[in-house]
């Protein structure tokens, strides 16, 4: 029988998907794995693709610390409400004070408007590890090392012109005629603002608040310099912490960078449409 | 108490073999790992573009590499590479391409390769989803038009496509490239600039510099550099492949 041409061609992309595949899927399904091991089986020669014997025990261990677990799922379980609280908080203010700020610079014509605007991009250029210096001796002066607020206030110096670049673009597309009837009756900037813009811009809120959130969880340098106790650390800090001392335990490790990588998963997953349009809008900036 | 050195940090620096060694390795990491992204990112954005069985699948898992943040992407490569227990000495093992498990990440020749091998798994996936996207933006009446006149698949891709992607590739390169050449946290979390430094980047120089040695001045010194040297790169890549028109 002959195999029709198209049906052939088709076969043959789907057959060169596989490899990408296997390389997209080979290194995370294994540290899933990995993370319902038990040391013992981890430590197997050979390989244990699927663990004979799952456990469930360092996800357990993680969300209910007690005296019997070891410190990797006890700072585990500190560091990711760490990133959750710092996260959140600089993704609520990056986009309330960035939904401000790109507001009065779409609409308000000012003499700075355009050299504001280009100096918020410019800080994409400086490199965290530039800053980092300066921001630590002032932290330290002003005894604010190993406090969240720290880091609050060092992610909101990325965070916050990404966000506003991001608003400025999603801001820019919104038609002034809407604005002008709500002006007509009687409704101030500020109330346009945050009663008609803001409502009407949803998908680019969503956008904009998901990425603030992925750099603000991702964030790693800044965090490692600013803190050195077992209560501040954050989630990627706590990861990077254990990595060099693999005989302690590692499956609970493997467990932590799971549930590391889960929000940002699912966050991805849940805004999926948004994503191709934030990455090109955040990295024009660059 | 502070003196005034002039210039004194960069005489300092440039005269030391360790810096141009560092500079160096950024730029093989700069140019391998974003060549490599590039490449694969490109073939898979036309993968998708082409339409296989699965290709929403596809599409949807290029997001998992992406959202996976960089210190456990670091840490898990870092377990794949392990001499003891790892799953790529595994995998060599069972496929018979190995008789015994090997020590990756002491190679000095390799430990560099494997930290890009690291960093392509989680960045590609943002190279090809730039990508893809700007090929659905493409108008297939030009493609039909170039086959109808007896053009071939491979000419369609560099004569019609390519030049069209043209600002989308510079978007990810442009970011991709500024992001690579002051790579940290991967080469922290995989190597530790290790074995014998033969993974230290400028960042991690300057990171040594500013927070183990004590040498502030140096720190700053470089990371001025840092800066200069992204902002050049920056303004190369859009001298030389941005036409303003080929947006609109």
């Amino acid at each position: 029988m002959k195999i029709p041409r198209k049906y052939a061609e088709k076969s043959f992309l789907t057959l060169l998907t596989l490899p990408i595949f296997f390389f997209i899927f080979f290194p995370i399904l294994w540290l899933l794995s990995a993370s319902f091991s038990t040391q013992a089986e981890l430590f197997s020669v050979p390989i244990h693709w699927i663990p004979l014997h799952p456990t469930l025990k360092n996800y357990l261990d993680i969300f209910f610390p007690n005296q019997a677990t070891s410190s990797v799922p006890q700072t585990f379980a500190v560091a990711l409400i760490n990133s959750l609280k710092i996260s959140s908080a600089v993704t609520v203010t990056s986009i309330f004070v960035g939904s401000i700020a790109a507001y009065a610079l779409v609409r308000i014509p000012f003499r700075l408007n355009r050299p504001i605007q280009l100096g918020i991009i410019a800080t994409r250029m400086i490199p965290e590890v530039s800053l980092v210096l300066p921001l630590f001796i002032i932290a330290t002066s002003l005894q604010l090392i190993n406090k969240p607020i720290v880091l609050i206030v060092t992610y909101l110096s990325f965070a916050l012109p990404y966000a506003i670049w991001m608003l400025i673009a999603f801001f820019g597309t919104i038609p002034v005629e809407l604005e002008e009837a709500a002006r007509l009756d009687g409704c101030t900037r500020l109330g346009i603002l945050f009663r008609v813009v803001m409502p009407i811009s949803g998908p680019g809120l969503v956008s904009t608040a998901m990425f603030t959130f992925l750099l603000a969880w991702d964030e790693f340098f800044y965090a490692l310099i600013f803190t050195s106790t077992l209560a501040s650390k954050t989630a990627p800090v706590a990861m990077a912490e254990f990595i060099g001392r693999y005989a302690m335990n590692t499956t609970g490790m493997m467990a932590g960078g799971i549930l590391a990588a889960l929000p940002p998963v699912i966050l991805a997953f849940i805004f999926q449409r948004y994503i191709v349009s934030g990455l090109t809008a955040g990295s024009v900036k660059g | 108490m502070r003196t005034f050195v002039g210039l004194g940090n960069y005489l300092t620096m440039i005269q030391d073999q360790v810096f141009w060694d560092t500079i160096g390795r950024s730029l093989y990491f700069t140019i391998v790992s974003v060549g490599i992204e590039l490449l694969l990112g490109l073939a898979i954005a036309q993968l998708i573009h082409s339409r296989p069985w699965g290709w929403k699948f596809l599409r949807f898992s290029l997001i998992i590499p992406w959202a996976v943040p960089t210190i456990v992407n670091g840490a898990m490569w870092r377990w794949i590479y392990n001499a003891d227990f790892g799953a790529l000495n595994g995998l060599l093992m069972q496929l018979g391409l190995i008789d015994h498990y090997v020590a990756w990440l002491t190679l000095p020749n390799m430990a560099m390769n494997l930290v890009i091998l690291a960093d392509v798994w989680h960045t590609m996936p943002f190279v090809a989803l730039i990508l893809q996207a700007a090929f659905a933006t493409l108008p297939p009446e030009l493609d039909e038009a170039a086959a109808v006149d007896g053009a071939s698949a491979l000419q369609r891709f560099l004569k019609i496509r390519l030049p069209l992607l043209r600002p989308a590739i510079l978007v990810a390169l442009i970011a991709r490239t500024v992001d690579a050449f002051r790579v940290f946290d991967i080469v922290y979390i995989i190597t530790n600039a290790g074995p014998a430094n033969k993974t230290m980047t400028i960042t991690y120089l300057t990171y040594l510099n500013s927070f183990q040695y004590g040498k502030q001045g140096i720190g700053a010194a470089l990371s001025f550099l840092i800066s200069f040297f992204t902002i050049i790169m920056a303004f190369i890549f859009i001298r030389f492949l941005y036409r303003p028109e080929e947006t609109q």
